[in-house]
């Protein structure tokens, strides 16, 4: 049975000021309806005036997903009533948007058509205080620049949609011109359907984890439909991201007419050529080019590569290291061991106590035999957990490698103190080397290169003989 | 005295701004509470300032170029000095935070805004009549109405309550009451004068204009208003040349557009234009006929474009914000059709309904969008009669004021009067409505010019009124 999956996904724009006003985007940390004017407050006789930066965003977001920008683009309103929209309808765009016809490519190869792109303006947020009966609505939200990027039905697993927005989130934020990581800065609309059966729209995802598992839900749910001969209608549906399921929406959107006409107050905005070409010649290095780039220079495989472009902050972190040491001990570094470590913690590279120079100066000294590899982990874990320097670290911990005498002379000491081990290698029992090797580590506190310490072991039981 | 010879006086000392201020008082106080041309007045203020700039220049300072004048802002126009209700018990009690471009540049010249002028209730209607807090009388003769839906400013302009005024007109809400009063009321080209802070009825007809008892108080005033803004992007920024205007009558050809004559326009109001028209071909102009075929389709088209728009624009009137409130616990939905219900007034509330129809999906196509074609066609027609002609001069409504209470109850025949105006405002054209009658009840004519020669049209005025 196929699927056919198509997103409408909304991204906030990282301008300083709202889409139609000089207010503060900045609403997370802020008291309730602060950063608040006339204009985003819809007072009566205020007018919007287009904020040009968002303009450019949202030229530089079409761009980068290769999509024709348009000669000339004009806002329509979106008129409905909702407690969170101060003017009564939403200043949004219509059938002439901002740029339309382009591709994603998703990490299985597969491209996915974006039909449009448009601007549009962020209502309010309403707050249901647990145990009120009354609702509060702030308007701090309302005005911040979004950018809606709608897909064709192009994707046909859940997974895909994921990794659609894992791509989009990727490009926007090596553009700068959005931050992932901010809490409801990326929601989304799903289509979905199954052959056969009606079109669900599900409202409300506001992640990329919740996306793959709203979509899940929703090929279990009609598909089981399907099983028992029941008709698979055609609804919008809300996702409840905390229970995981969807649910017929309450109010009935396929009834609302939202009776869109050209925003009067804003004439036709024109985009010349030279503007589009200036911000194309601007354009920094995408993902996939990143990507592409680090396999060629640094000698990395397809996957490191991959893992290592995943944000640009992590990309620079890297490629400011791998210059100054080796690339591919870099790449394994940071793709494999630190990436590993910052999962295992639940954070990110740009959250976490580990800077650049630390990661270089752990692979210095492990490049230079200072510290063993077990030792250069130790640093790291520490760095991170107890956001100390890896030099005090290695100090504090004695975590320096031991000189070859010195591993010679502990090594004479253990073989000394273990006659039984002598024995058993004599008998040809080639445990005993691996005995003796684990009580130096332990008497070096692992400070000591395992494989040096064998070889030393091996030659003095020999000498022995 | 017009407004230019009051400054002249003020400036040069010869008189006060208070003086002046409490000679305008006197007559408040002896007709305002019959007229009602005001919802708000703050004449001890306004005193205060008057003043101040009284003292400026006895100091020698400098002054703006309205520096003392009284002035009318009408209720549709946002200040931060006075509530501002737009006749509508839904903005009872608002109080606005900031104030609209016009009413700063009026500051910024120092200009005294005395009081906010009573108008039809979101400057929908043709009589003032509609407004919530009471009809204006019309100072001519008080049985009948001023004229809408800048009704209050017209006349508060006639009875000598402020020179000068400011009105706003979608479809004529300026020049109507002009017409009325007897005064002269200047509807400028659209993206002219700024709308920031007017209260939108139609965004893409409104327009802010000037009423004066003279012709030298609209031209103060608009040279005052349309100065360079940024925050209304349909604004065209075009610094206006200020230089005087050189017209000679023998050049100039005025068209008579067959179309605003005759059927509908009362024979008296018809015989004193074409009079004054007789005097201007005596004193060396063309006379001309021509036609603006696409006549015929102005007002439907008109009404369609103005409610439908203002079935948005007033969308954001739900009680949650500011104005009118509604005191009740249900669901925001039942609160908001409540709110709605109670805070607008039936005219208003049937134009909303009406918007919204000819917006909704399956309608679009049969009304918006043929309006707006009818709107191209409007504006091709003048276009076109333009390159014959220098202006257009047709009566501004097609009858004289008529009494209270006598059109009210049939909206239609109330949406005819602006039949002769609307054509403007959709083609975005400015017009100057200039008094003609100077016995009994005042008769308006209407010189339509091209896009941006509201100078030019001033000029003219003042040819026509010379004697």
């Amino acid at each position: 049975m196929d699927i056919v999956i198509g997103l409408e996904v909304h991204i906030q724009l990282q301008t300083n000021t709202k889409l139609f006003c000089g207010c503060s985007t900045n609403y997370r940390d802020s008291k309730p309806n602060k950063h608040t004017c006339p204009i985003c407050l819809g007072l009566p006789g205020s007018l919007p005036k287009l904020n040009q930066k968002a303009l450019e965003y949202g030229i530089k977001a079409g761009l980068a997903l290769d999509c024709n920008i348009a000669d000339s683009m004009q806002f329509h309103r979106k008129n409905y009533f909702y407690p969170d929209l101060p003017k009564g309808f939403q200043i949004s765009q219509y059938d002439s948007p901002l740029a339309t016809e382009g591709t994603v490519e998703l990490s299985n190869g597969k491209k996915i058509e974006i039909r449009r792109i448009h601007l549009e303006e962020d209502p309010g947020r309403l707050e249901h205080p647990a145990g009120k009966k009354q609702s509060y609505v702030d308007y701090n939200r309302s005005g911040v620049p979004l950018l809606e990027i709608v897909t064709e039905p192009d994707m046909s697993s859940p997974q895909e949609a994921r990794d659609f927005l894992r791509k989009i989130r990727e490009i926007m934020e090596y553009l700068k011109i959005f931050d992932g990581g901010l809490e409801g800065s990326l929601r989304c609309d799903a289509n979905i359907s199954i052959e056969g059966g009606g079109r669900a729209e599900v409202k409300n995802i506001s992640s990329y984890k919740g996306a793959e598992k709203a979509l899940n839900y929703e090929i279990t749910r009609q598909k089981n439909l399907m099983r028992r001969g029941k008709e698979v209608k055609r609804e919008t549906r809300h996702f409840n991201e905390e229970q995981g399921i969807t649910k017929p929406s309450r109010e009935k959107e396929e009834e609302h007419d939202y009776r869109y006409f050209p925003e009067p107050d804003l004439p036709r905005v024109t985009i010349s050529k030279e503007k589009i070409k200036e911000i194309e010649e601007s354009l920094p290095e995408l993902p996939d080019e990143k990507r592409d780039r680090f396999q060629k220079e640094y000698g990395l495989s397809q996957d490191q590569a991959e893992s290592l472009t995943t944000s640009l902050f992590l990309a620079d972190f890297y490629e400011e290291i791998a210059c100054q040491i080796d690339p591919e001990l870099t790449a394994t570094w940071v793709a494999d061991t630190l990436k590993g470590e910052l999962s295992y913690r639940g954070i990110n590279l740009k959250e976490s106590n580990i800077e650049k120079e630390d990661l270089l100066f752990i692979l210095r000294y492990l490049k230079e035999d200072e510290i063993t590899e077990k030792g250069a982990i130790k640093v790291m874990r520490s760095t991170l957990d107890e956001n100390k320097k890896p030099e005090k670290i290695i100090e504090e911990e004695n975590l320096r490698s031991i000189s070859l005498d010195e591993i010679s002379e502990i090594a004479k000491r253990v073989i000394k103190e273990n006659p039984e081990a002598i024995e058993d290698y004599r008998q040809g029992k080639e445990k005993a080397v691996n005995y003796l090797v684990g009580q130096v580590m332990k008497e070096t506190n692992g400070r000591a290169d395992p494989g040096e310490t064998n070889k030393l072991i091996q030659k003095q039981l020999e000498e022995i003989d | 005295m017009n407004a230019k010879e009051i400054v002249n006086e003020i400036k040069r000392g010869e008189k006060t701004a208070a003086g002046f201020l409490f000679e305008c008082k006197n007559k408040i106080e002896k007709k305002e509470e019959e007229i009602n041309a005001f919802i708000s007045l703050d004449l001890e203020r306004s005193i205060e300032k008057a003043k101040e700039i009284d003292k400026k220049i006895k100091e020698g300072k400098d002054v703006g170029k309205l520096a003392g004048l009284p002035i009318a802002v009408k209720d549709s126009i946002t200040t931060s000095n006075f509530k501002t209700t737009c006749g509508s018990k839904m903005l009872e009690g608002y109080h606005p935070p900031y104030d609209s471009t016009v009413v700063s540049k009026i500051k910024e010249e120092d200009g005294i805004v005395i009081g906010k002028a009573n108008c039809d209730e979101f400057c929908m209607g043709s009589s003032t009549e509609t407004s919530y807090f009471g009809s204006t009388r019309n100072p001519v003769d008080e049985e009948r109405v001023p004229g809408g839906s800048s009704g209050g400013s017209a006349a508060s302009v006639k009875y000598g309550a402020n020179p000068l005024a400011l009105g706003s007109d979608t479809g004529g809400s300026v020049r109507c009451p002009a017409s009325f009063c007897g005064v002269y009321g200047l509807k400028p080209t659209y993206g002219q004068v700024s709308r920031y802070g007017l209260i939108a009825y139609a965004s893409s007809l409104d327009q802010i204009g000037p009423i004066a008892n003279s012709i030298e108080g609209i031209s103060l005033l608009f040279n005052v208003i349309s100065g360079s803004n940024d925050m209304d992007s349909t604004k065209v920024e075009e610094e206006r040349g200020g230089s005087q205007i050189e017209l000679s009558l023998n050049d100039l050809n005025i068209g008579i557009p067959k179309e605003f004559y005759g059927e509908g326009v009362d024979e008296e109001v018809e015989e004193k234009v074409k009079e004054n028209l007789d005097q201007l071909r005596d004193k060396g102009a063309k006379l001309k006929e021509i036609s603006i075929p696409s006549m015929e389709y102005a007002l439907s088209a008109y009404y369609i474009v103005a409610m439908s728009e203002a079935s948005s624009n007033l969308a954001r009137f739900d009680g949650i914000r500011y104005g009118f409130k509604q005191k009740m616990n249900d669901n925001w939905e039942k609160v908001f059709s409540q709110v709605r219900k109670t805070g607008f007034g039936e005219e208003v509330r049937r134009r909303i309904m009406l918007g919204t129809y000819a917006l909704s999906t399956g309608y679009y196509e049969k009304y918006y969008e043929k309006a707006l074609k009818v709107r191209t066609l409007l504006k091709r027609d003048f276009e076109k009669a333009f390159k014959e002609v220098d202006f257009i001069i047709t009566p501004t409504m097609p009858f004289r004021a008529f009494e209270i209470d006598e059109k009210i109850e049939d909206p239609l025949s109330l949406y005819m009067a602006d039949i002769l105006t609307v054509p403007v405002n959709m083609a975005g054209l400015p017009s100057l409505s200039v008094p003609c009658e100077t016995n009994g009840l005042p008769i308006g004519l209407q010189i339509i010019g091209d896009s941006f020669e509201e100078d030019r049209i001033i000029e003219l005025a003042r040819k026509i009124k010379e004697e």
